[in-house]
């Protein structure tokens, strides 16, 4: 009897090789190609409102943004993609440093503040989400919840912390805190936190655990906050407050995009950069579930957020945010890493 | 009596050779990294205060559970396949489902029960629960076609219960217990998910917040060295634990199903360990996924096709599983039966990857495909192989256990009577193995369904699965959108645990005596 088992065993290798072969295509070269770290659907929504108005077929990629830094890093100048759609400017920054991006065209750069893109050119900002606190009504009582970043470090609130320090959203506090208090107050502060306070491993389980109860208070950014109201509704406990004007903590963080160099459709991607600052591109983003401010001058945001204007956040312009290997450098040497 | 040396048969030698190649791509490029901003920075980096930590809470953790997970394993399996305990075949099944269940969902469904878990004794627990599966499939195979004849031997030889389990039926089953608590430990290496819920901190939940924060893979690599170093510890302690002669029979043809101990009056007990067992590793877990789909709730992402990704998903977890199976056979058969030096060597480098997160094997393909392979980069061909490479050693250690069983002579009487090396392998000891080689494709088939970071880096642009659909919806609080596909995900790991069910049920069930 010759043997049925190699027979089935090749044949089945087969079937799976042709199946998965089918599943995805190698790369199509005529696509744009995005790494998207940002909120899948506005994103999506972005990509369709593109494909419409210019007929450039787009592929979006989507994935942890320090994920998506890490594979571009690697892939070292050889990259697929052409489009990078971080959540936050450290990482634009980073792949700036290690001359992964391509200068973006002047005219998109001067659709937003000057202050919110890049200080080469490297990387356009296209939206902004505001640092804020999510605390627990229940827990605070009348004092309400503390107003400036440097407060959460003393005795009174850091035992009822909960804050994630690898979190890509705590850097910028971090290296604000250095620039408004010192780098000898801001290590204090960082050594009371640890301490004293709940570490969690990212912003979503931080406000989580406070809506739950399980933390009085801790920082994050203003937009996790409303997309967990959206999701749970009614069964929100959570509150949210602002920092003080020109407190530390009163942080606007940059959401950015950028063209790679090794972009093989470098005109393309440009016209992408160019509809996100777009007045529709803005419009989507604004009316979006991401929860974002638009930083094209003239849209407003979601109603359901409070102006920016209002706030007086602070602007720290990103280059001086840096790309946060002097912030990882610290929570080395304190063991928050 | 000594084998005369032989060449090994052709395929044994080139699977074994690829897959060693596989491996190394990861590990070389974590050498490389970790040595990139020169020696005295990798030093300096490996020893902070933060890695004695790393370290004391690592080998604490893997101990703990791996002697939980090998008690847990081997009482499990001895339960349902050699007493009466009733329900046996649902058991065999629902015992291995957790495997089904990735970890992180695990660790969640028990968090969202109580906000307070976290720490070593939580860690510990649910790690075992999601763990035990790997002690529990080879050794449920091993007992299942291991030979009863050997136990009725021995007890009318005057041995009491406890003696012949300890001196026969352990000794049967202990390449599988060995090899199942290797993959225990080696896998609590690499564990990540679980480990940042419950807020545990250990060297590979370190190794993501470095890439997180760092973007220049330097003080991960060196980290991941660390793993490297203490998963090369555990390889190198196994053989002195799984003994040095493999217990085969000289002959299959009289083997006689073991006889099942009838419990009696502690039936019920029994019942009562096993169903809480299932209950607290499958229950909890699926109960809270289904609350989740029935809470309900708005989303803020899209809807998206279920089918599709449930077709990506079991496509990639048939093709690594086939090729991780046709690897492992030719590993375990240069390993176990043309013994050596270089073979044994080989055979151990396979399992090194088990220890390292899968965000560096990812990583790692990436650099190497961009530079030697670029037309195979996000290609279906290089996931296949990256699972491969990540679940190879579940595979060496199934069939391994199987392949120590059959008898290595009758293939040698099938080549004295004529038959290549070749033939003699398919038509002899193949089908002894097929158990072997069965328990190996579903352990990687379901292993492939759940894996996430390293599907994340390395799939091709278009393609989605169900782990990482469940990841995205997850991250934007979407869990009455994310439940139904950890769900689909256990399902179709039911599949290939049902199969494998009814593969291992002994011969006399089978064959209806």
């Amino acid at each position: 009897m010759k043997s049925p088992i190699s027979t089935a065993i090749a044949c089945l290798a087969g079937m799976s090789v042709l199946a998965a072969a089918g599943c995805g295509t190698a790369g199509s070269s005529s696509s744009l190609v995005i790494y998207n770290g940002q909120h899948e659907q506005t994103t999506a929504s972005l990509v369709r409102a593109f494909e419409s108005k210019t007929g450039i077929k787009t592929e979006v990629r989507s994935a942890d943004e320090a994920t998506l830094g890490n594979q571009v890093v690697q892939e070292a100048g050889n990259s697929p993609a052409d489009v990078f759609y971080s959540e936050n400017s450290p990482v634009l920054e980073a792949l700036a440093e290690k001359g992964f991006l391509a200068p973006v065209a002047r005219s998109t750069l001067a659709q937003v503040p000057p202050g919110a893109s890049s200080a080469h050119g490297l990387w356009v900002g296209v939206a902004a989400r505001l640092a804020a606190l999510v605390y627990d009504p229940r827990q605070l009582g009348h004092a309400g919840p503390p107003r400036h970043l440097i407060e959460l470090g003393e005795p009174r609130y850091s035992a009822r912390v909960g804050f994630a320090p690898t979190e890509t959203d705590f850097q910028p506090l971090v290296t604000a805190m250095i620039h408004a208090y010192g780098l000898a107050r801001t290590e204090a502060w960082l050594r009371a936190l640890q301490e004293h306070a709940t570490v969690y491993p990212d912003n979503e389980t931080v406000t989580q655990q406070v809506n739950n109860g399980e933390s009085a208070l801790g920082p994050i950014d203003n937009y996790y906050f409303y997309r967990l109201r959206a999701s749970l509704p009614g069964e929100t406990h959570a509150a949210i407050s602002f920092f003080a004007p020109g407190d530390a903590g009163n942080l606007v963080d940059v959401s950015g995009a950028a063209v790679l160099r090794s972009s093989s459709h470098p005109a393309q991607a440009q016209r992408f950069l160019a509809f996100l600052v777009s007045e529709e591109g803005q419009r989507i983003i604004a009316a979006g579930e991401s929860f974002e401010y638009p930083l094209r001058p003239g849209v407003a945001p979601s109603a359901q957020l409070p102006p920016l204007a209002s706030l007086k956040p602070t602007i720290v312009p990103p280059a001086k945010l840096g790309d946060g290997s002097a912030v990882l450098a610290i929570e080395q040497r304190l063991g928050l890493l | 009596m000594r084998r005369a040396r032989r060449r090994p048969p052709l395929f044994s030698l080139t699977g074994t050779l690829i897959a060693a190649l596989f491996v190394v791509v990861p590990l070389a490029f974590v050498v490389v990294q970790a040595l990139s901003s020169g020696a005295s920075e990798a030093r300096h980096l490996l020893l902070r205060a933060t890695v004695a930590e790393l370290l004391v809470n690592t080998i604490g953790l893997s101990a703990t559970c791996t002697v939980l997970c090998a008690g847990l394993g081997l009482s499990a399996a001895w339960l349902v396949q050699r007493t009466d305990v009733p329900l046996r075949r649902m058991w065999a099944v629902l015992l291995v489902l957790p495997l089904g269940i990735p970890d992180f969902v695990v660790a969640f469904s028990w968090v969202s029960i109580d906000h307070s878990l976290h720490g070593f004794v939580p860690a510990a627990a649910v790690m075992t629960l999601s763990l035990y599966p790997l002690v529990y499939l080879p050794v449920a195979t091993a007992l299942a076609n291991s030979d009863g004849s050997l136990e009725e031997a021995a007890r009318s030889l005057g041995l009491g219960p406890w003696a012949t389990f300890r001196r026969v039926t352990l000794r049967q089953v202990r390449a599988a217990l060995v090899g199942g608590c290797m993959l225990v430990t080696l896998a609590l290496l690499a564990e990540y998910g679980a480990f940042e819920i419950l807020q545990f901190r250990t060297f590979t939940v370190e190794i993501f917040a470095e890439f997180k924060l760092g973007f220049d893979a330097v003080g991960a690599c060196v980290l991941s060295l660390v793993l490297v170093l203490l998963s090369v510890g555990v390889l190198s302690g196994e053989p002195l634990l799984a003994g040095r002669r493999p217990q085969s029979r000289s002959g299959k043809g009289a083997r006689r199903p073991a006889a099942r101990h009838r419990l009696g009056s502690l039936t019920a007990p029994a019942l009562l360990a096993v169903s809480s067992l299932a209950l607290a590793a499958l229950g909890i877990p699926v109960a809270t996924l289904i609350y989740w789909t029935l809470h309900g709730g708005a989303s803020t992402l899209p809807e998206s096709s279920l089918l599709d990704a449930l077709g990506s998903t079991a496509a990639f977890s048939a093709a690594a599983a086939v090729l991780a199976s046709l690897l492992a056979a030719a590993v375990a058969t240069l390993a176990l039966r043309h013994r050596s030096r270089a073979s044994a060597l080989l055979e151990r480098v396979t399992y090194l990857p088990l220890a390292l997160p899968g965000l560096v094997i990812a990583l790692g393909l990436v650099a190497f495909a961009v530079r030697y392979t670029p037309a195979l980069y996000q290609s279906p061909v290089l996931l296949v192989v990256a699972y491969a490479i990540l679940f190879l050693p579940l595979a060496v250690v199934s069939v391994r256990a199987s392949l120590a069983g059959a008898p290595a002579r009758l293939e040698d009487v099938a080549r004295s009577l004529g038959l290549g090396p070749t033939r003699a392998y398919l038509r002899v000891t193949l089908p002894a193995i097929a158990p072997g080689l069965a328990a190996a494709f579903a352990f990687v088939f379901i292993s492939t369904a759940t894996e996430l970071t390293a599907t994340l880096i390395l799939r091709p642009t278009a393609v989605e699965t169900l782990a990482t659909r469940f990841w995205e919806y997850t991250s934007a609080f979407a869990y009455a959108q994310a439940a139904p596909y950890a769900l689909v995900m256990v399902a179709i790991s039911a599949v290939p645990a049902y199969l494998l069910s009814r593969r291992g049920a002994s011969v006399a069930e089978r064959e209806g005596a």
